[in-house]
């Protein structure tokens, strides 16, 4: 069975038609791209998988269960994931909180065991301390856990909020533009962590991305969206050769 | 990184310990007869002020939003917590026993009022929950105002019109008499038991901060859309949050009311609300030692300095104004950050030039 | 027909709240800000009026006039000293700076005009109404709220949607860049958001005085609130929704003083909105607003 399904999706903003009868599978280990020019409605279909909107027309199957509809929270819990392509970190918490906080709904106590500090407060603080460092380590983020996520330079930013992702042990991790604003030496590197992620984390990952670099470098399958249609899927290097995916990118 | 004590946990204990050394201090002075009265009198009301600040700072540094009903919980702790003690007053004589309890009373009544008006108001914007605080807070400021209770053989009479609707029977005697409020509340409270009750507000406050709860409730703050998508239910941990700021500052009234002999209900305007986040302001937004520092200051202050009465809220009001451009606006901020910087190098560089003579 | 009354007065309060809450609505929407020295601004008219009435011995429209322009600019000199710099800043920076300016009127008004409260000259001087053979009177005031209120409500719709300035009024509501990627200018017209906004709270002030001649410096603290209610209630954003959460409020307040008890009045108001939030808190014209993530 597929772990993410997509049927006929659609949603409009007034009279706008943003994304129309979007269906995508994925299946579970997966590394899949999702590319487009800019403004074919990549990262609305993030917010509706992420039920950050609710979708007009169509389901979203995640694992089997419909999650169409569900609240952002819900559906994380279900399991997806997210990173955003504009950075969104708790920025006046520590790194190492920051990844802590993602940690919130696996190692879960009471408030009244926070503020009379029973002993089940240590013991979790303890497990979240050590789960979030082993998080940071694959980020090479594990020296800075007591600086200030607003601290730390950008490239550590959007690596920080994988991090942060992970914790919440999603099945499906969603990343926006992963390599935005890196350069090719940080991009080879990013890969290199995007691909350890996937096996040892053993999640699936879809991702937005414009370097295709990037994309003809690890993603497996790929869905090309324009005007937010489906315009083309199938296997990278299939999609990438296309003259119609060259056309959409290049113009007439 | 090998510290005696993580940042955050010395953070915390040098509050109590400063906490501790001024009460120690005070005692010492009161022992000694080098203690005004006019200083004396002002013992309880610091304790209330700090433990209301401090409480009101969970709800606007820490969860990030605003809250001008401060005043109305308070009232709601000052009334319960008195009716409480006034009926009691005769079966329970021991203070050390009836005024925990009336607190408990106080901030537990005060709590549930919080819980009662944040469901529906803290799915929305903040300023909704401003204006709804606001107007909350008059609400309860009226109802007390209007409302009449007393009680004899045959139990509670309540009305909202006068004290001779209620058709008290001549041994009965009033608890709340509409606008003169209440009087006869036992005077439970002391220095030290106002200082215990801030100790404690304070342990719970940074224990608060420092748990599973603090952290999810700032990432709210920082970051609401990212905070859902990691999981964290918005609305659960802002009505903790603020449950536990109205539980606080119903706690503070209690402690408040049972200062003084009589109490009115016109005393918990629109005013205490706006002096209790001035505390929170000038004491640094987010900063629980600030909150307790600035509410003991500014107490003080316009006592030892009574010409400037007649302009202490003016000068509030633009100390808050000011307050809110320096800290918020990037390019005012930086403009003194760099001119402190250079100043700061300029020192450095004079010294180091001396030293190098 | 004591019904009547109560309900002519109700209309003739809601009309005043109504003018006071236009100022809310089109600063909210425009500015995204709860302006909470709005209501001071109503303050300030009163005062600018009854000095110009009394000390300097003008003529009553002359003494409006002077005050809507005082408050104007008033308006403008708040919005650039404290709050323009805050554009960026959180909602609470800015909430927190609205208040202090709302209790920095105040605490002037209170330095230079004293505590005790003045007894304001109505400046309307248009015959009342009678009738019933007299059992109904319908006070020039009422007549006057009701008239300026309609006025002023058909006037600023039609300048929202027919003028160049007022249609760029309504696209920096919209989306701000976007408004200023098309060349228009934001902060001239948030400024004039503002003048406009504090422009009617003078006329407001000169209604709401008249009716109510007892001025001080928290006059206008409370009918602010209300009619912060009244904008909430009919819609936040919207020019009619202002009109009738004004009307609406100004009878219950009303009946609620003559019929359920004159000490709780402020507080029904108070729960009607939080009423409002639970049910339907876009209010009755309002339109909901998607986040951009």
């Amino acid at each position: 069975m597929a772990l993410l399904e997509v049927k006929k999706l659609g949603i409009s903003f007034g009279g706008l038609r943003a994304v129309d009868d979007f269906s995508m599978t994925i299946e579970k280990g997966q590394l899949y791209g999702l590319i487009g020019p800019n403004g074919a409605g990549k990262t609305t279909i993030f917010n509706l998988l992420t039920g950050v909107y609710k979708p007009t027309d169509g389901t979203i199957h995640l694992d089997g269960k419909n999650i169409t509809g569900k609240s952002t929270t819900e559906i994380n819990k279900a399991g997806i994931a997210r990173t955003f392509q504009n950075i969104r970190l708790f920025s006046n918490l520590s790194v190492l909180d920051n990844v802590k906080a993602g940690l919130s709904n696996r190692y879960s106590y009471s408030t009244a065991t926070g503020v009379f500090r029973l002993p089940k407060f240590f013991k979790y603080e303890k497990q979240m301390t050590e789960r979030a460092m082993e998080l940071l380590r694959p980020f090479d983020l594990q020296d800075d856990a007591d600086t200030l996520a607003s601290n730390l330079p950008y490239g550590k930013q959007r690596k920080l909020e994988i991090a942060r992702a992970l914790a919440t042990e999603p099945k499906l991790l969603l990343l926006d533009e992963p390599a935005a604003g890196m350069n090719p030496k940080e991009t080879a590197g990013l890969m290199n962590t995007i691909l350890t992620v996937r096996d040892d984390f053993g999640v699936t990952v879809l991702l937005i991305e414009h370097d295709m670099y990037l994309v003809s470098g690890i993603c497996e399958k790929l869905s090309v969206l324009n005007f937010g249609q489906l315009l083309r899927e199938g296997p990278t290097g299939e999609v990438l050769a296309d003259p119609e995916v060259i056309k959409a990118y290049l113009g007439e | 990184m090998k510290q005696f004590l993580k940042p955050a946990t010395r953070k915390s204990f040098i509050t109590y310990l400063l906490v501790i050394a001024a009460f120690i201090a005070v005692e010492i002075m009161v022992s000694t007869g080098n203690a005004s009265n006019m200083f004396k009198g002002l013992l309880v009301p610091f304790c209330v002020y700090s433990v209301a600040a401090a409480s009101l700072n969970l709800t606007v540094g820490i969860l990030g939003e605003l809250s001008l009903g401060q005043a109305g919980f308070m009232c709601i702790g000052a009334y319960s917590s008195a009716i409480f003690s006034i009926v009691t007053k005769d079966t329970i004589t021991s203070a050390w026993v009836r005024f925990p309890v009336a607190m408990l009373i106080g901030g537990i009544s005060a709590a549930i009022f919080g819980v009662l008006i944040g469901i529906p108001v803290l799915r929305l914007r903040g300023d909704y929950l401003a204006i709804v605080t606001l107007a909350f807070g008059e609400i309860i400021k009226n109802v007390f105002a209007a409302l009449y209770i007393g009680y004899d053989s045959s139990g509670l009479h309540v009305s909202l019109t006068s004290q001779g609707d209620l058709g008290l029977a001549p041994d009965g005697k009033m608890l709340i008499n509409g606008a003169l409020g209440i009087s006869g509340t036992p005077k439970d409270s002391t220095f030290e038991i106002g200082f215990a009750v801030l100790l404690i507000t304070l342990i719970i406050i940074y224990n608060f901060v420092n748990s599973r709860t603090g952290r999810a409730v700032m990432s709210i703050r920082d970051n609401r859309i990212a905070a859902e998508s990691i999981g964290l239910n918005i609305t659960k941990f802002k009505l903790i949050t603020f449950g536990l700021t109205a539980f606080l500052a119903g706690i503070a009234g209690a402690l408040f009311s049972h200062n003084l002999s009589t109490l009115q209900a016109s005393k918990f305007d629109y005013n205490l609300s706006i002096l209790v986040l001035v505390f929170v302001v000038l004491g640094g937004i987010g900063n629980i030692r600030g909150s307790v520092i600035a509410a003991v200051v500014l107490t003080y202050l316009p006592e030892v300095l009574r010409s400037i009465n007649n302009y202490r809220m003016l000068i509030y009001s633009i100390v808050l104004i000011v307050m809110m451009i320096f800290t918020s606006n990037a390019k005012i901020r930086g403009f003194f950050t760099a001119s402190f910087m250079k100043l700061k190098g300029l020192i450095i560089k004079n010294k180091s030039a001396k030293e190098g003579e | 027909m004591a019904f009547l009354d109560n309900l002519i007065n109700g209309i003739s309060l809601g009309s005043i709240y109504a003018v006071i809450a236009l100022g809310y609505t089109l600063v909210y929407g425009i500015a995204k800000m709860l302006n909470f020295a709005h209501g001071d601004v109503i303050m300030v008219g009163g005062y600018v009026i009854f000095t110009a009435m009394t000390s300097m011995k003008l003529n009553a429209y002359l003494s409006v006039l002077i005050a809507v322009a005082a408050c104007t600019v008033l308006g403008i000199t708040i919005e650039k000293v404290a709050y323009k710099p805050l554009r960026q800043a959180t909602s609470l920076a800015v909430l927190i700076t609205a208040i202090g300016m709302s209790y920095f009127l105040q605490n002037m008004a209170l330095l230079i005009f004293g505590e005790k409260p003045v007894t304001f000259t109505s400046v309307i001087s248009i015959p009342k109404i009678s009738l019933f053979d007299g059992q109904i009177v319908i006070k020039s005031e009422a007549i006057a709220s009701i008239i300026v209120s309609i006025l002023i409500v058909v006037g600023l719709s039609l300048f929202v949607n027919k003028t160049r300035s007022g249609r760029a009024m309504l696209a920096v509501s919209e989306d701000k860049d976007a408004a200023q990627l098309m060349g228009i200018n934001v902060n001239r017209t948030i400024s004039l958001t503002f003048a406009i906004g504090s422009g009617l709270a003078a006329i407001a002030g000169a209604l709401l005085c008249s009716t109510y001649p007892v001025l001080s410096n928290t006059t206008g603290a409370m009918p602010g609130i209300k009619a912060f209610v009244a904008a909430v209630f009919g819609g936040i954003g919207s020019i009619p929704g202002a009109m009738i959460g004004g009307l609406l409020i100004g009878v219950i307040e009303i009946l609620g003083r003559a019929y359920i008890s004159p000490q709780l009045a402020d507080a029904i108001v108070f729960a009607v909105l939080i009423v409002v939030l639970m049910v339907k808190p876009t209010g009755i014209l309002g339109k909901k607003v998607n986040e951009k993530v």
